[in-house]
C-alpha cells in the first residue's frame, strides 16, 4: 500500500486535552478559516509547515503507544484545518488502525460532505468547534459561512458519530444570551454527543499574529471572567448537556 | 515473646529477618482513600505550634544551636514542643529545631556553620577536636594527593564528602521495633564470638572493632529511650510502641551522624501491621491510626543538621532526605500497599505539603488502581512525591529495598553504599579540548597533553581526546573515593547504623555524573553542525559558535539520545575498571540535586551553545528549553539511558502546569497516572511530579510570606520554593513546563 504525503505544522507528543487519555497530537497546517481569537495564525498558510508522509505520522505516533494503551488515548489531528487534507487524514486513520490506534479528528467542521465523508465515517471520535450558533455571525467571526460547517454537522449527527463539541466563550462576540442559547438548542438533539466543552477566550496566540505580520482585533478584550464561565457551565448541565 | 501474639511466625522468629516478618503478617489493600480521616484538633493544635517555630526559624536562618556538647545518642536531654500532646517524642538536641554539632566529620566546617549563624563554638570543643581527637576531614586532607585537590578546587570532581557525614546509609530502623535491643545484642554479640579465624589481619581486625562500636551504640540506643522514659530492651507491644521505637532507632542515627541525606527506609507497611493488629483488638481506630503518623511524620519534619553557606548553595533549602519508601509490589505478585501507604501520604493533605520525608512512591502499573489515583491526586495538589520504577528495581534488589537520598536503591538491612557524589563530565570535556587544562583558571589539571588544533571540533578527535580525560578522571575520582571512605570508617563510623544491619553487608561505591546532557548536546554539536573554537589570549578554547542545527537530547532523536546513552556505559565501563575500598561494586547515578547551578556556575562555555556560568540540566534532564517536542519525547529519551550501567539512579524532574493534565480538576489525576504507567512501562527509573504554574513560583519570589509551604521538588528532593537562593528559584523558573499547545 502506498503512503499519502500531508503537511504538518507542530507534532506534540503528550497532548491530554484534545480527546481523551494521553495523545499524540499532529497539527496540519493550513486553514481556510479565520477566526478572529485564532492562537495558532502561523498554521494558517497551506504552502508553510513541512512534509511528512502518513506513514511517518503513524510510526511516530506508534513510538508512544504504551501511553495511549494506558490511558485509552490516541491520535489526535487537529490543526489548521485537517479536513482541508482528508487524502492524508484517511491514510493516517487507516494505518493507524491497522496499529490498533484510534484517532481523532479536532476540526472547525469546514469541508466538502463529499470529500470528506469516509475521514468522518472512519475516524473514531470527532472534536468539533462550533465557532457560533448564529449562522448570520459566522463569517464575521471565522471568515467563511456557515453552511459547510451545518452540514457536516447534521451529518455527524444522523451518522451517530461519537462527538465532542467545543466552543470558545469570546466576550462580545460569542457570550451572548441569543447565541449560547440557540447552542443549546442545537446540542440538546445530539445523541452521540459525549462532551461538550465551553473554552475560555484567552490572547495567547497574540504574539503569533504580530509575527505573522497580522492585525489582531481583539487586543481589547478580557478573557470572560470565572463566575461568568461557571453560571454558564452548569445552565448547560442542567439543560441535560454532557459536560 | 508475648509482643508477638497473633503475628504470623516464621522465620523471622528465629533470626533477625524483617521481609519475612512483613511477608507473613501484611494486609495488601486495594481500594481507594474514602477511609481516612482527617487530622485531629489535638494534632493541629501541635502542627500550629510547630509552625510559628519554623517561621521564626526561616526569619532567623536556623532557631538555635548547640555550641557546647557535640552531638552523640545519648548527649542530650529530651527534648518536646508540647509534651502533653506528642504522641511520638524525641530531638536530636534538647528542644525542637536546634541543630546539634557533629565535630567528627570535620571541626572547621562547624565552626564555620555556626559563625555563619552567629554563633560561637565553645574554646573546651575546638581543643579537644582540634588537638587531641583527629576528624574525618583532617584524615581526608592528610592523604589527599595535590592532584586530587586540584580536580577538587576545578569543580571537575564537586560535592565530595570530605568533611561532613558521607550519609545514604539506611539502617533497618524497624528492627528496633520488631525485635527490640536486647535481641538485636545477643545477635551482635554471638557474631563477635563468631568472628575466629587462624589469622588476624586488617580486614579480621577492622570487623571486630567494628562489631564491638555496634554493641556500645545499641545500649546507647537502650539509654536514649530511657532518657525519654521508654523501655527498649524488648520489641514494641502496639502501633504507638511500633512507630516510637522505630523513630528512636532513626532519632540514634540522626544525632550520631550528619550525612548529608539520613534516609528512613520503607516503614509504612511494616506499621501497618501493627495497626492491623491492634484495630482486631479493638484498641485503634483510623482517627488514632492517622494521628500517629500525622505526629509521626511532624517529626519527621523537624530533623536539622546544621550546615555551611557553601554546602547550602550546593543542595539549597536545608534538605535532609528523610527518604520514605511507599508502595512498591512483592516477588509473589501481591501488593506491598497497605492503609498504611495511604496514611502516609495523607499527612501531606493533614498537615499540608512539605518537602519532608521525601515521599517516594516504588511505582509500577500493577499497583492498585485506588492507590495510583491517590497518589497522583496527591501530586498535583502538592507537587512533594517522587516516584521510581518498581519493577526494574525489584529484579536487581528483591522486593524489600528502601530508596537512600533520592534515587539510590538499596536492600535494607543488607547493603549500604560508599556516597562518591559526582564527576563533572561537561568540564571533563572541556580539558579534552584544552589539553587538560582548566577552562576557567588555565591550571594543568589533568596529565598534560595535546589539545585540539584546529578552528573547528572534529568529532573524532574530540571524542577520542574525551575517551582519554574519562581514563583519567575516572581512575582520579575512584582514588579519591578510596581515602574519603577509609577516613569515614576510620573517624566517623557510623556504628548505629551499622548496627541495623547484617553483619555481611554489600557494599557499593556510588559515583555519579552530572552534565550529562551538556555533553550529549555538544556532542551532537559537533557531529552534526560546524563547532568553531573560540580561543582566548592563553590558547584556551573559551567559547563557540555553532553554525546549522543539530539535535538535541530530550526529543526522542537517537542521533543525539544515543550518544548519551553511550556515554553513560562509557563512563561505567571505566568505574568498573578500578580498585575501590573494600571491594565496593563501583555504580553510578544521573543526578545533582540542586547543583546543577553550582557545576554550571563553575565550567565555562560549552559546544552545544551553553554559555560559560550557565546552570546544567538537572540529573537526566535536557537542558532547559531544547526539548520541544512534548512531555512524552522527552520521556522516551530519558527511558533510554541504561539503568544497568546507571544502577545508582536516574532522576527526571518534570513540570506541567496543571491545566495541561486536563481541562477539568476531576481527569488531571487519572491522566498523570497513565504517564505514570507509561514512562515505566517504557524503563524509564525515576521521576519527580510537578504540577504547578510558572505564574505562581514569580509570585512566590515576590511575596515568599504567602507561600510558606509551597513545594517543588527539585533534582531527586522536595524543597520549600521560599527556601531556595534567587538564582535556584530563577533556574526552577527556567525549567521547561509542559503546557498545552
Amino acid at each position: 500500500m502506498g503512503t499519502v504525503k500531508g503537511r504538518i505544522h507542530a507534532l506534540e507528543t503528550g497532548g491530554m486535552v484534545d480527546g481523551p487519555g494521553i495523545r499524540f497530537v499532529a497539527f496540519l497546517q493550513g486553514c481556510p478559516l479565520r477566526c478572529l481569537y485564532c492562537h495558532n495564525p502561523d498554521s494558517w498558510n497551506f504552502g508553510k509547515g513541512r512534509e511528512m508522509s502518513s506513514q511517518e505520522l503513524v510510526d511516530e505516533a506508534w513510538k508512544y503507544r504504551t501511553y495511549m494503551k494506558a490511558s485509552g488515548g490516541g491520535i489526535t489531528l487537529s490543526g489548521g484545518e485537517p479536513l482541508s487534507q482528508p487524502d492524508f487524514v484517511l491514510d493516517v486513520i487507516r494505518k493507524a488502525h491497522e496499529k490498533d490506534m484510534s484517532v481523532a479528528i479536532d476540526t472547525s467542521g469546514y469541508g466538502l460532505l463529499d470529500r470528506v465523508r469516509d475521514c468522518l465515517d472512519e475516524a473514531d471520535l470527532i472534536i468539533l468547534d462550533i465557532k457560533t450558533a448564529l449562522a448570520e455571525k459566522h463569517r464575521e467571526l471565522a471568515g467563511v459561512p456557515a453552511d459547510r460547517p451545518r452540514r457536516i454537522l447534521r451529518y455527524l449527527i444522523q451518522s451517530r458519530k461519537p462527538l465532542w463539541i467545543r466552543h470558545v466563550v469570546v466576550p462580545g462576540l460569542t457570550d451572548r444570551r441569543d447565541n449560547l442559547q440557540a447552542l443549546k438548542e442545537i446540542l440538546k438533539d445530539i445523541p452521540s454527543l459525549e462532551k461538550f466543552e465551553l473554552l475560555p477566550f484567552h490572547k495567547m496566540g497574540e504574539e503569533k499574529w504580530v509575527q505573522e505580520g497580522l492585525q489582531y482585533s481583539l487586543g481589547r478584550t478580557s478573557p470572560p471572567d470565572r463566575e461568568f464561565m461557571d453560571r454558564i457551565t452548569s445552565e448547560f448541565r442542567n439543560a441535560g448537556i454532557p459536560m | 515473646m508475648k509482643e508477638w501474639k497473633d503475628f504470623n511466625s516464621g522465620n523471622w522468629n528465629n533470626k533477625v529477618d524483617v521481609r519475612d516478618f512483613i511477608q507473613r503478617n501484611i494486609t495488601p489493600y486495594e481500594g481507594d482513600e474514602s477511609f481516612l480521616s482527617p487530622v485531629t484538633e489535638n494534632t493541629r493544635e501541635l502542627w500550629e505550634q510547630v509552625r510559628v517555630l519554623m517561621r521564626v526559624e526561616t526569619e532567623k536562618g536556623i532557631l538555635d544551636a548547640e555550641t557546647s556538647i557535640p552531638s552523640s545518642i545519648t548527649s542530650h536531654k529530651p527534648g518536646y514542643v508540647d509534651k502533653h500532646k506528642e504522641l511520638i517524642v524525641g530531638f536530636q538536641t534538647d528542644k525542637p529545631l536546634k541543630r546539634g554539632i557533629m565535630p567528627r566529620g570535620g571541626l572547621r566546617v562547624v565552626k564555620n556553620a555556626l559563625e555563619s549563624h552567629g554563633y560561637e563554638l565553645s574554646p573546651f570543643v575546638e581543643e579537644i577536636f582540634g588537638k587531641y581527637r583527629k576528624t574525618h576531614n583532617d584524615g581526608v586532607f592528610s592523604a589527599y594527593s595535590e592532584e586530587m585537590k586540584k580536580a577538587r578546587r576545578s569543580g571537575v570532581l564537586t560535592g565530595l564528602p570530605d568533611a561532613y557525614g558521607r550519609g545514604r546509609i539506611i539502617g533497618d530502623y524497624r528492627r528496633v521495633a520488631l525485635y527490640g535491643v536486647d535481641f538485636l545484642l545477643s545477635e551482635k554479640k554471638t557474631s563477635l564470638a563468631a568472628l575466629r579465624s587462624p589469622v588476624i589481619d586488617e580486614e579480621v581486625i577492622r570487623k571486630r572493632e567494628e562489631i564491638s562500636e555496634q554493641i556500645k551504640s545499641l545500649k546507647e540506643l537502650k539509654e536514649l529511650g530511657r532518657i525519654y522514659g521508654f523501655d527498649l530492651s524488648g520489641p514494641a507491644e502496639d502501633s504507638r510502641e511500633a512507630i516510637q521505637w522505630t523513630y528512636f532507632g532513626y532519632l540514634a542515627a540522626i544525632k550520631d551522624q550528619d550525612g548529608a541525606a539520613m534516609s528512613l527506609g520503607r516503614v509504612s507497611s511494616f506499621f501497618d501491621i501493627y495497626m492491623e493488629r491492634d484495630m482486631k483488638r479493638g484498641l485503634l481506630t483510623e482517627e488514632q491510626a492517622q494521628e500517629l503518623m500525622d505526629q509521626f511524620v511532624m517529626k519527621l519534619r523537624m530533623v536539622r543538621f546544621l550546615r555551611t553557606p557553601d554546602y547550602d548553595a550546593l543542595f539549597s533549602g536545608d534538605p535532609t532526605w528523610v527518604t520514605e519508601t511507599i508502595g512498591g509490589m512483592g516477588v509473589d505478585g501481591r501488593t506491598l500497599v497497605t492503609r498504611n501507604s495511604f496514611r502516609m501520604l495523607h499527612t501531606l493533605e493533614n498537615l499540608g505539603p512539605a518537602p519532608e520525608p521525601n515521599m517516594t512512591v516504588l511505582w509500577t502499573p500493577r499497583l492498585p488502581l485506588g492507590f495510583r489515583n491517590y497518589c497522583s491526586k496527591v501530586s498535583v495538589t502538592t507537587s512533594a512525591v517522587q516516584y521510581e520504577n518498581d519493577c526494574l528495581m525489584r529484579t536487581w534488589y528483591g522486593d524489600d529495598y528502601g530508596i537512600a537520598c533520592c534515587v539510590s536503591p538499596m536492600k535494607l538491612g543488607k547493603q549500604m553504599q560508599f556516597f562518591g557524589a559526582r564527576a563533572n563530565l561537561a568540564k571533563a570535556l572541556l580539558y579534552a579540548i584544552n589539553g587538560g587544562r582548566d577552562e576557567k583558571s588555565g591550571e594543568q589539571v589533568a596529565p598534560e597533553y595535546a589539545p585540539v588544533k584546529g578552528d573547528y571540533l572534529d568529532y573524532d578527535e574530540v571524542t577520542g581526546k574525551f575517551d582519554v580525560i574519562l581514563e583519567w578522571l575516572a581512575n582520579l575520582y575512584i582514588k579519591t573515593l578510596n581515602i574519603i571512605h577509609f577516613m569515614h570508617d576510620k573517624y566517623n563510623y557510623e556504628s548505629l547504623q551499622m548496627a541495623l544491619h547484617d553483619d555481611n553487608v554489600m557494599r557499593t561505591m556510588a559515583c555519579g555524573i552530572a552534565g550529562l546532557s551538556v555533553v550529549a548536546d555538544s556532542l551532537s554539536a559537533i557531529k552534526y553542525a560546524k563547532v568553531k573554537v573560540i580561543r582566548d589570549e592563553r590558547g584556551l578554547a573559551v567559547d563557540y559558535e555553532i553554525e546549522g542545527d543539530y539535535p538535541a537530547y530530550g526529543n526522542n532523536d537517537d542521533r543525539v539520545d544515543l550518544i548519551a546513552v553511550n556515554l553513560v556505559e562509557q563512563f561505567m565501563e571505566k568505574l568498573r575498571n578500578q580498585k575501590t575500598y573494600r571491594n565496593a561494586k563501583p555504580t553510578q547515578s544521573i543526578l545533582t540535586i540542586t547543583s546543577n547551578v553550582v557545576y554550571g556556575k563553575k565550567t565555562g562555555s560549552t559546544p552545544d551553545g551553553r554559555k560559560a556560568g550557565a546552570p546544567f540540566g538537572p540529573g537526566a534532564n535536557p537542558i532547559h528549553g531544547r526539548d520541544t517536542q512534548g512531555a512524552l519525547a522527552c520521556f522516551a529519551s530519558i527511558a533510554k539511558l541504561p539503568f544497568e550501567h546507571a544502577n545508582d539512579g536516574i532522576s527526571y524532574t518534570f513540570s506541567i502546569i496543571p491545566q495541561a493534565l486536563g481541562k477539568e480538576e476531576k481527569g488531571r489525576a487519572s491522566n498523570l497516572t497513565s504517564l505514570m504507567d507509561g514512562f515505566f512501562l517504557d524503563g524509564g527509573h525515576h521521576v519527580n511530579i510537578n504540577v504547578l504554574d510558572r505564574e505562581t513560583l514569580i509570585d512566590a519570589m515576590d511575596h515568599p510570606e504567602k507561600y510558606p509551604q509551597l513545594t517543588i521538588r527539585v533534582s531527586g528532593y522536595a524543597v520549600n520554593f521560599v527556601k531556595l537562593t534567587r538564582e535556584q528559584q530563577q533556574d526552577v523558573i527556567n525549567r521547561t513546563f509542559h503546557q498545552v499547545i
